[in-house]
């Protein structure tokens, strides 16, 4: 993400290193510029003028997501107002053979809404109607461009809330939260889009409308919207998502302790969780992280503090008022010099302040930065963070933690200045080192930022090729054809349809040297 | 199959795993007579035996304690059982990350036991008593304890499974939050054993509760039925669970389930007597039948599984009265489930005749598809079956027959047991 401080990037390629035409990398196919203009024809036909795209200037607005330093600009560019419109278009791309990649808001941070320069950008922010808010069913049917926080506003009035909140809530998708199974700071007590989406409306890379789930529960069959939850894209585009509403608790309360180290307040952490406690959110920030929020946006967090955590507990006001005092007290055990209790939602929102603004305030102490995102288990964080204390050292390169102590989501931010001469690759090799860790304390390479273009790579470090083969089995059920988001997830596509002993015609990926059979 | 044939696959099939028996009667699967029974001891025994079975083109069903083997519609055929009975270790309980580590063969309850040791527990209810892990993921049961947990699904972070032709594959992993990958542990949630074997699976637990308390009020009628749950879904009291036990034609029991710390839950109590108003009762001890299926212990009872919009409570009830007292008396239609979740199983005497039955299936599917969610009879005697559509209309029955295609190209793993005769 390209700011006035910095550029925020991931682990990969460093800004500039992919050029579109570098197939390897963005898993171009033959060119097919006929497939191409007869796509282009089709949705000049179904959509208003204004919603289709083909001048290179405009197209360049959405060469990129919110992973910056991967750009490709589209051949075409949809934004499609109704389901009929976007199954047309997703149609002619199955029928010509077009690749095609839907985007919401554009705020991943994995490359996952990439375009492809053969293919069709299908964009869904022309589709933002809420279309019900139901609270006798606990349920709000939305159209896949509604911002995640626009569900939330117009629950307020019901007594209910959207559960997942991404950091980038204000701005981003339900459609994307679908495709990238989106987390937040309160997934620990609350789950993630997984756990809440309950129906879509969806079309296939066939274009083809179908109905995954809906207002109940349950529905029979395979639970195919389980698996499209986090597909990132490369089943299909929801256009139409049933959600579940949370009721909002009754009470939140807000603590910030300070500590000497991360340590002690990994040990208050473990002590809150090992108590029974399920708070609704533990954020950690360490010393630099803490500099560089202070730098940012002035949050006045404990002076000379190793470590900060910022709890939060919601629910019936009686169990948080009993458990508040529970967490105050694990965080004096373990070491806490100061605890400050927010009182009222200004104050709340002071302390979260802080948390929230720490990606972006990076960029006040170092001009470019990749955020990470990774996974261990809780209990691994004191190694963990040592270890990466340790890489950072021997290695010169300065990382800021930041991260979901609850449930062991670490989002290192590891500090560059890309103007000295092979500071990007020593970062790029602390950012990989640090997913390396990961896998080897049984984490995941990714917890909420999705794999996309960023960590196809890392999928063998993480999946046997059998445990990849599977999942691509799914793949080929929806799109024998590899037309939706190619090039994501997978470092290797799958061939569909070769059965043993039977033998066809070199599938055009083969041919193209971009597939293996398996 | 051909006796050539069998001893052939026996002899494969033995090398493949220790032990491998001769099919008993009581080893049908709803009816249909399997020749062999293989009972591997490990991942890479399942591997050794789905190789050798297609190798010889036998069809397989998997089995964990046999506990709902007459569920879905009976299997065109059945070859071998695959008994995964001995695969029963717990493998790792990391009690400070919340996750278990378990082979499928283990009990449920089994595994609860172990867990339970460091004041956790899964929140999966033991619905049918004995079942397996294994068996619980692939059929997807749930209970109670879904209003505020979710079910196998939310729960289930990591599998390990089988596929027809012999791969071991995994998806997910060790940690809760994580999103690399297709999530497979939901495409095998509920598929009956269509797509894989179930052999490993890591789930997340939740801390056992400090106190709980259980408050009831007898419901005279679908309209107070209605009212109660849904001022016990929007009220502040963040309910464990919202049950409701309906006898069609007559009336019903809604519970209240408050669970979290002793202060918390007597306040939140007070709060839910208030709600439920007068007559409502107080208990420390869950009811002696609460989490099982209001089938338990009648022979081929026909069970059913009703869903719908929460809103549609109400309805759902007032349709199972009409329908119970007008298709047939002593059909005895009782209805327990979820209310708070919109789920209701149901019985339907085992003697009931079997065109009333099918009547009755129709009517509530109709019911339940009106109110955005479906009917299924999990199971039934033979003659019942024979009468019904047991899944019913399913959305996006292609899509999911393409899913089968890739896993199962042959259509080995259960054949015919599952949605639109996969």
């Amino acid at each position: 993400m390209t700011s006035a401080h910095g550029t925020e990037t991931t682990a990969g390629p460093i800004p500039g290193n992919v050029a579109p035409e570098d197939t390897a990398a963005t898993g171009e196919r033959g060119a097919n510029p006929e497939g191409m203009a007869a796509v282009a024809r089709r949705a000049r036909e179904v959509l208003a003028p204004t919603n289709v795209i083909t001048d290179h200037t405009r197209l360049r607005t959405y060469e990129c997501d919110g992973l910056a330093n991967y750009r490709v600009t589209p051949a075409l560019v949809v934004l499609p107002e109704t389901t009929e419109q976007l199954a047309a278009v997703v149609r002619a791309c199955a029928e010509h053979l077009v690749p095609f990649v839907a985007r919401g808001s554009g705020t991943g941070l994995s490359g996952g809404a990439l375009p492809r320069a053969d293919g069709v950008l299908v964009v869904t922010s022309r589709m933002r109607a809420i279309r019900e808010i139901r609270r006798a069913d606990q349920r709000a049917i939305v159209e896949p461009g509604v911002i995640n926080l626009d569900v939330t506003k117009a629950a307020t009035s019901s007594g209910y809330y959207y559960a997942p909140d991404p950091s980038s809530q204000q701005i981003c998708s339900i459609g994307g939260n679908l495709a990238e199974n989106s987390g937040g700071a309160h997934c620990l007590k609350y789950g993630f889009t997984t756990n809440h989406v309950v129906g879509a409306e969806f079309v296939t890379p066939a274009g083809d409308v179908v109905q995954l789930g809906g207002l109940a529960t349950d529905a029979p069959g395979y639970d195919l919207l389980g698996v499209v939850v986090g597909s990132e894209g490369t089943l299909g585009v929801a256009t139409s998502v049933t959600v579940r509403l949370v009721r909002q608790p009754e009470e939140v309360r807000t603590l910030l302790a300070g500590f000497a180290s991360t340590d002690d307040a990994g040990g208050a952490t473990s002590a809150i969780i090992g108590a029974g406690i399920v708070p609704a959110a533990i954020e950690m920030m360490d010393a630099l992280a803490i500099e560089a929020a202070e730098a940012a946006v002035q949050c006045n967090y404990p002076d000379g503090a190793g470590a900060v955590l910022v709890i939060e507990l919601d629910g019936a006001a009686i169990e948080v008022e009993h458990e508040f005092r529970e967490v105050e007290r694990h965080c004096n055990d373990h070491g806490a010099f100061e605890i400050r209790v927010a009182t009222d939602a200004t104050e709340r929102a002071l302390i979260w302040r802080g948390r929230k603004s720490a990606f972006a305030a990076v960029g006040r102490i170092s001009p470019d930065y990749i955020v990470q995102d990774g996974v261990i288990p809780r209990t691994a964080l004191p190694e963990v963070l040592r270890a990466i204390a340790e890489l950072s050292s021997s290695s010169g390169v300065r990382v800021a933690n930041v991260f979901h102590a609850g449930d062991g989501n670490l989002h290192p931010l590891v500090l560059f200045d890309d103007s000295v001469e092979g500071a990007g690759d020593a970062a790029e090799k602390v950012s990989g080192a640090i997913l390396d860790l990961c896998i080897k304390h049984g984490g995941s390479i990714t917890g909420e930022h999705g794999v996309g273009i960023d960590k196809a790579a890392y999928m063998p470090k993480m999946f046997t090729d059998e445990d990849l083969d599977t999942m691509q089995l799914v793949r080929c059920a929806f799109d024998p054809n590899a037309l939706a988001n190619p090039g994501k997830v997978f470092p290797t596509p799958r061939l569909c349809g070769e059965v043993p002993g039977r033998k066809k015609a070199a599938h055009p990926l083969v041919e193209a040297g971009l597939a293996e059979a398996f | 199959m051909a006796t050539g044939t069998l001893e052939a696959a026996r002899s494969v099939l033995e090398s493949a795993c220790d032990d491998v028996t001769e099919a008993a009667p009581a080893d049908a699967v709803d009816g249909v007579q399997p020749a062999l029974v293989a009972w591997p001891a490990a991942t890479e025994q399942v591997s050794e035996v789905m190789r050798a079975a297609a190798a010889h083109g036998m069809t397989v069903v998997a089995r964990g304690s046999g506990t709902k083997m007459s569920w879905g519609r009976p299997p065109s055929r059945a070859d071998l059982v695959v008994d995964l009975s001995r695969m029963d270790a717990v493998l790792e309980h990391a009690a400070g990350d919340l996750i278990v580590d378990t082979q499928a063969g283990v009990g449920l309850a089994d595994l609860q036991v172990v867990v339970s040791g460091a004041g956790q527990r899964l929140s999966v209810d033991e619905t049918v008593p004995g079942a397996s892990i294994g068996g619980t993921i692939a059929t997807s049961t749930s209970g109670p304890g879904r209003v505020a947990a979710g079910t196998v699904r939310d729960l289930l972070i990591g599998v390990t499974v089988v596929r027809a032709d012999g791969v071991v594959a995994k998806a997910g992993g060790r940690v809760v939050k994580n999103v690399a990958g297709y999530d497979l542990g939901k495409l095998v949630t509920g598929s009956f054993g269509t797509l894989a074997v179930i052999t490993q699976a890591v789930f997340r637990l939740h801390p056992l509760p400090a106190a709980r308390r259980v408050v009831s009020v007898e419901v005279a009628d679908p309209a107070q039925a209605q009212r109660l749950v849904q001022s016990a879904i929007h009220a502040q009291i963040v309910p464990a669970a919202v049950e409701i036990d309906w006898h069609a034609g007559g009336s019903g029991t809604l519970t209240v389930l408050i669970e979290g710390t002793g202060p918390g839950v007597d306040g939140r109590t007070a709060t839910a007597v208030g709600l439920l108003g007068q007559g409502s009762t107080v208990a420390e001890e869950l009811p002696a039948d609460w989490t099982s299926y209001p089938w338990a212990g009648q022979e081929r009872a026909t069970a059913l599984k009703a869903t719908f919009a929460i809103s549609g409570l109400e309805r759902f009830l007032r349709d199972a009265d009409a329908a119970a007292t007008e298709l047939a008396s002593g059909i005895g239609l009782r209805l327990k489930g979820s209310a708070g979740a919109g789920v209701l199983y149901g019985s339907v005497a085992a003697d009931a005749d079997a065109a009333a039955v099918a009547a009755l299936v129709d009517r509530l599917r109709r019911t339940s598809t009106e109110l955005g969610g479906a009917l299924v009879v999990l199971d039934a005697a033979p003659e019942v079956k024979a009468a019904v559509d047991s899944w019913g209309p399913v959305n996006a029955l292609d899509l999911m027959r393409q899913v089968k295609a890739e896993f199962d190209p042959e259509h080995r793993l259960a054949p015919g047991r599952f949605v639109g005769g996969i």
